[in-house]
């Protein structure tokens, strides 16, 4: 039950076969990979496990439900349908569904190979932790002990309030020291001041004493020094991304409040990286899946439906992107690049469109190239490396922007620096505003004040105000964000009865 | 982990249960937010389930899509309320609007526990009952109106087949006598418990679109109660200045006149229509009237009287409307109160201010349980 993964029901024998080819023929093309478990489920149950984000032992919550009604639903009317389902663990957890033909199970163990590789191998997810299905069911159990113990209600109302700030965490933290250490200055209390020398004197004879040093010079650089102090006494020192940890450490909670939001915040950064990489991610396993199925896995039986369904996941309707396509023609394209040498400064400045064209040096580097993108990249930096005006116009990419005066989404450009900035702009911090804690004791009375870096788009108010609202419940006191609204500098505050919004008309 | 996953379900769906009770007044008076999907579904946006975040809001916000297109062509809507974003912002098709679907049935279940409406008795005559046909079978009998154009080739094609007179090559089919097939009918007797309603409203020029989404509003929940109530609701729309005229739904609620205000012309149009279609011995009537409570002053005593013999006697349920308009005088409320308010028990009169206002006015007309 600790697992929950204990009832693992062998795969069939014909199953069990049809792992050892893939395992094998993945293991042939490099690929490197935790060991894989796979369990065939029926709809309902995977329905019920991707609900709960691939832990079938996590806590409790209403949202789960909700994801599974619509999962269901989405099932039940044919409206799609999970084929597959990946845990990123040490083993990785896959899961079959029961109904799925042979040839969409050999389709799909291929894409989980891809997946578990990318796992172990992409640096953004070295820092995940590996043994998460069995800390997720920990969690599960805490969480439910405090359930029993405070209140089902209670409880669940607190992580409502926590998950308004999950995202409020610092995706970059694991990789850089941005702080000392804390034990490091736990050692000097508050009160012990060092004050080496008096400030600002200057060595000087006794009797020359009063000329070097007059006296309300001194007393004006004190003066100054104290002010410099009182600023870099800010708390916190820096502007904060891990919003969560800051409230974490500060917020006056109490035990078991501390534990749930801690859960939370830990799975918050175990999820982290899927949603930083998902294009890379999904398209790495499509690549695979397809190299695979294509070159060795599919029989004659196998093509028609091996093509349905591939061509499925790649399908774009409605003028959206799929990050499955996406993801799986970026890396074609950089792996036909290294192949042909399309790289390096004199492809680069070559402007002969005939030449460029026809640019071969047989360099045939393809394939180490995507393992090497693979291994460092994350969506981000892989767009921005990696996506060409070639490309884009190849596969027909637009951006579009909000029109105020039609509310409508149009589009509203073909040109590539446009079409890339707005991608760019989707995927930095996850296409979610940046929000910092400024000031954790706002106008010295313990008030808890954010600030929203503005690059352009607005927040959206009324989200806004609600998360003003669920934040305040977890840091007791009035809580502020500072952004831009209409031009205007304006700080939204709730103080646990009212929301204010104060607008700073700029002085002229 | 099938129990787990089904009590967190069943929580789910007790919030949303819950959210609706709690935000019901902000449901009934944002009318608009219910989209009907097809004849008994309606889906109602519940965006308070949606975990808040800080997040990208419509202005400045767009993404990159794939596929054909020139520059200004539009791919998506924005949201009618421009507050309650697609969560398109910033490419990310993520947040949404969570759409639970409720019936009808069970819409009005929530309406009736929430309003605490008492379930309608009909008039004393549940006895009645009434034979409905419904083609269900077929016959190899029956009159040359009721043949089953395809059974009957069928049949005849089988023949052919079996007796080898058929040739593929000369696809011949001819129906003799024995292959004639007829549809024919069940009857099940159906307890009679049909209702009317019949809406009128004034379209003089002092009623404004505000007054007639309250109006459009509140006629929507009605509809849904007495729906809820009955096997089947009938409904009939007059509207009326200095003159009326029954009318269908849409204009119903699109027209605009600017002539005077005589509210007998609608009843004299109401009384005809009950008399010619629903006869009150036979159907559970309800009348509601909105208007801003203009009329001509001469024309109140027509209209009291011909409410108080005719309209009042014949009906479950009159309840009046008056909705407030910057431009109508609101007498005609006072008038029915001092007119006719104390004797008639089967009249209901009602205040609406605002948009909120409806939650109680529904309240009002239908806590009655007539």
């Amino acid at each position: 039950m600790s697992t929950g993964m204990t009832r693992v029901e062998p795969l069939s024998a014909q199953l069990a076969e049809v792992q050892v080819q893939m395992e094998d023929h993945a293991r042939g093309h490099g690929l490197d990979f935790y060991p894989t478990l796979f369990e065939v489920v029926d709809h309902d149950q995977l329905n019920a496990i991707a609900a709960y984000g691939g832990f079938p032992t996590r806590y409790p919550h209403w949202r789960f439900g909700m994801e599974f009604e619509q999962l269901s639903k989405g099932y039940s009317y044919g409206l799609q349908k999970i084929y597959e389902l990946v845990i990123n663990n040490d083993p990785c957890y896959a899961y079959l569904m029961r109904s799925n033909g042979l040839s969409d199970q050999k389709m799909v163990m291929a894409h989980v190979y891809g997946h578990c590789d990318f796992f172990k191998n992409n640096f953004w997810f070295s820092k995940t932790d590996r043994k998460m299905m069995d800390h997720m069911a920990n969690h599960g159990n805490r969480i439910r002990r405090y359930m029993d113990r405070f209140g089902v209600n209670e409880v669940e109302d607190f992580i409502d309030a926590c998950l308004s700030v999950e995202d409020l965490i610092d995706v970059y933290s694991p990789f850089i020291k941005r702080f000392d250490d804390p034990i490091a200055n736990r050692f000097r209390s508050g009160d012990e001041v060092d004050e080496p020398e008096p400030p600002g004197r200057f060595k000087a004879k006794d009797y020359m004493d009063q000329f070097v040093n007059p006296p309300d010079a001194l007393a004006a650089e004190v003066e100054k020094r104290k002010k410099q102090q009182l600023v870099q006494e800010k708390f916190p020192k820096e502007p904060m991304r891990d919003v969560m940890l800051f409230v974490l450490e500060n917020a006056p909670l109490k035990p078991w409040q501390l534990d749930v939001l801690a859960v939370i915040r830990d799975e918050a950064y175990y999820f982290a990286p899927q949603a930083q990489t998902k294009i890379m991610n999904e398209g790495w396993a499509s690549y695979w899946h397809s190299t695979i199925m294509t070159r060795q896995g599919l029989t004659g039986a196998d093509v028609v439906n091996y093509c349905d369904h591939h061509s499925g996941t790649m399908a774009t309707s409605g003028g959206r992107l799929n990050p499955y396509k996406l993801g799986l023609e970026l890396y074609r394209d950089i792996e036909e690049r290294w192949n042909k040498g399309r790289f390096g400064r004199e492809y680069d400045e070559c402007d002969d469109y005939e030449t460029r064209r026809k640019w071969d040096t047989g360099a045939n580097l393809g394939r180490q190239k995507i393992f090497e993108v693979r291994k460092i990249h994350n969506d981000l930096t892989f767009i921005d490396t990696f996506l060409t005006l070639e490309f884009c116009r190849e596969h027909k990419f637009f951006s579009f922007g909000y029109n105020e005066d039609t509310n409508y989404y149009e589009i509203e450009s073909r040109e590539f620096p446009k079409i890339k900035q707005r991608l760019l702009f989707s995927l930095t911090n996850r296409g979610q505003p940046m929000i910092t804690v400024r000031d954790g004791n706002y106008k010295n009375r313990g008030e808890l004040f954010l600030g929203h870096q503005f690059n352009g788009v607005e927040l959206q108010m009324n989200y806004a105000r609600d998360t003003l609202t669920n934040l305040q419940r977890l840091w007791m006191r009035p809580v502020h964000i500072e952004t831009i609204l209409g031009g205007v500098k304006t700080i939204l505050s709730y103080d646990g009865k009212e929301h204010a919004v104060e607008q700073f008309k700029p002085s002229k | 982990m099938y129990t787990k996953i089904e009590r967190d379900q069943s929580r789910f769906k007790q919030i949303v249960r819950g959210k609706i009770r709690e935000n019901l007044r902000k449901y009934v008076t944002h009318g608009e937010l219910i989209g009907r999907q097809g004849r008994d579904l309606v889906s109602i946006p519940i965006p308070q389930l949606d975990v808040p975040h800080f997040r990208y809001g419509h202005n400045g916000s767009g993404g990159v899509g794939q596929g054909d297109g020139e520059e200004g062509t539009p791919i998506a809507p924005g949201d009618p309320d421009d507050d309650e974003g697609t969560g398109r912002a910033g490419g990310d098709p993520g947040g949404h609007i969570l759409e639970v679907e409720v019936s009808l049935e069970e819409l009005a279940q929530i309406l009736g526990d929430e309003l605490e409406l008492p379930r309608i008795e009909p008039k004393g005559k549940a006895n009645i009952t009434e034979e409905k046909l419904k083609y269900t079978s077929i016959r190899r009998t029956g009159p040359e109106s009721l043949r089953h154009f395809k059974r009957t080739y069928m049949e005849a094609l089988r023949r052919q087949i079996s007796s080898s007179t058929y040739d593929a090559s000369r696809p011949l089919v001819v129906p003799i006598r024995d292959d004639k097939r007829y549809r024919s009918w069940t009857t099940n007797p159906q307890p009679d418990a049909n209702a009317a309603v019949i809406y009128i409203m004034d379209v003089s020029g002092s009623m404004t679109d505000e007054q007639k989404q309250i109006v459009r509003t509140e006629a929507f929940w009605i509809d849904t109660w007495l729906r809820s109530q009955y096997d089947g609701l009938e409904r009939r729309y007059i509207i009326h200045d200095a003159a009326a005229k029954e009318v269908d739904e849409d204009t119903f609620y699109h027209t605009r006149e600017s002539g005077g205000t005589r509210i007998s012309s609608a009843y004299q149009v109401g009384v005809e229509l009950m008399n010619r279609r629903f006869p009150f011995s036979e159907w559970n009537l309800y009348v509601f009237q909105f208007s801003d409570g203009d009329n001509w002053g001469e024309d109140n005593q027509a209209s009291l009287r011909l409410l108080r013999d005719q309209i009042l006697p014949q009906v479950n349920l009159f309840c009046y409307g008056q909705v407030e308009s910057p431009y109508g005088s609101g007498e005609y409320l006072r008038t029915l109160r001092d007119g006719l308010g104390l004797e008639a028990e089967n009249l209901v009169l009602s205040e609406i201010r605002d948009r909120d206002g409806i939650y109680d006015s529904i309240k009002l007309f239908l806590g009655k349980g007539k």
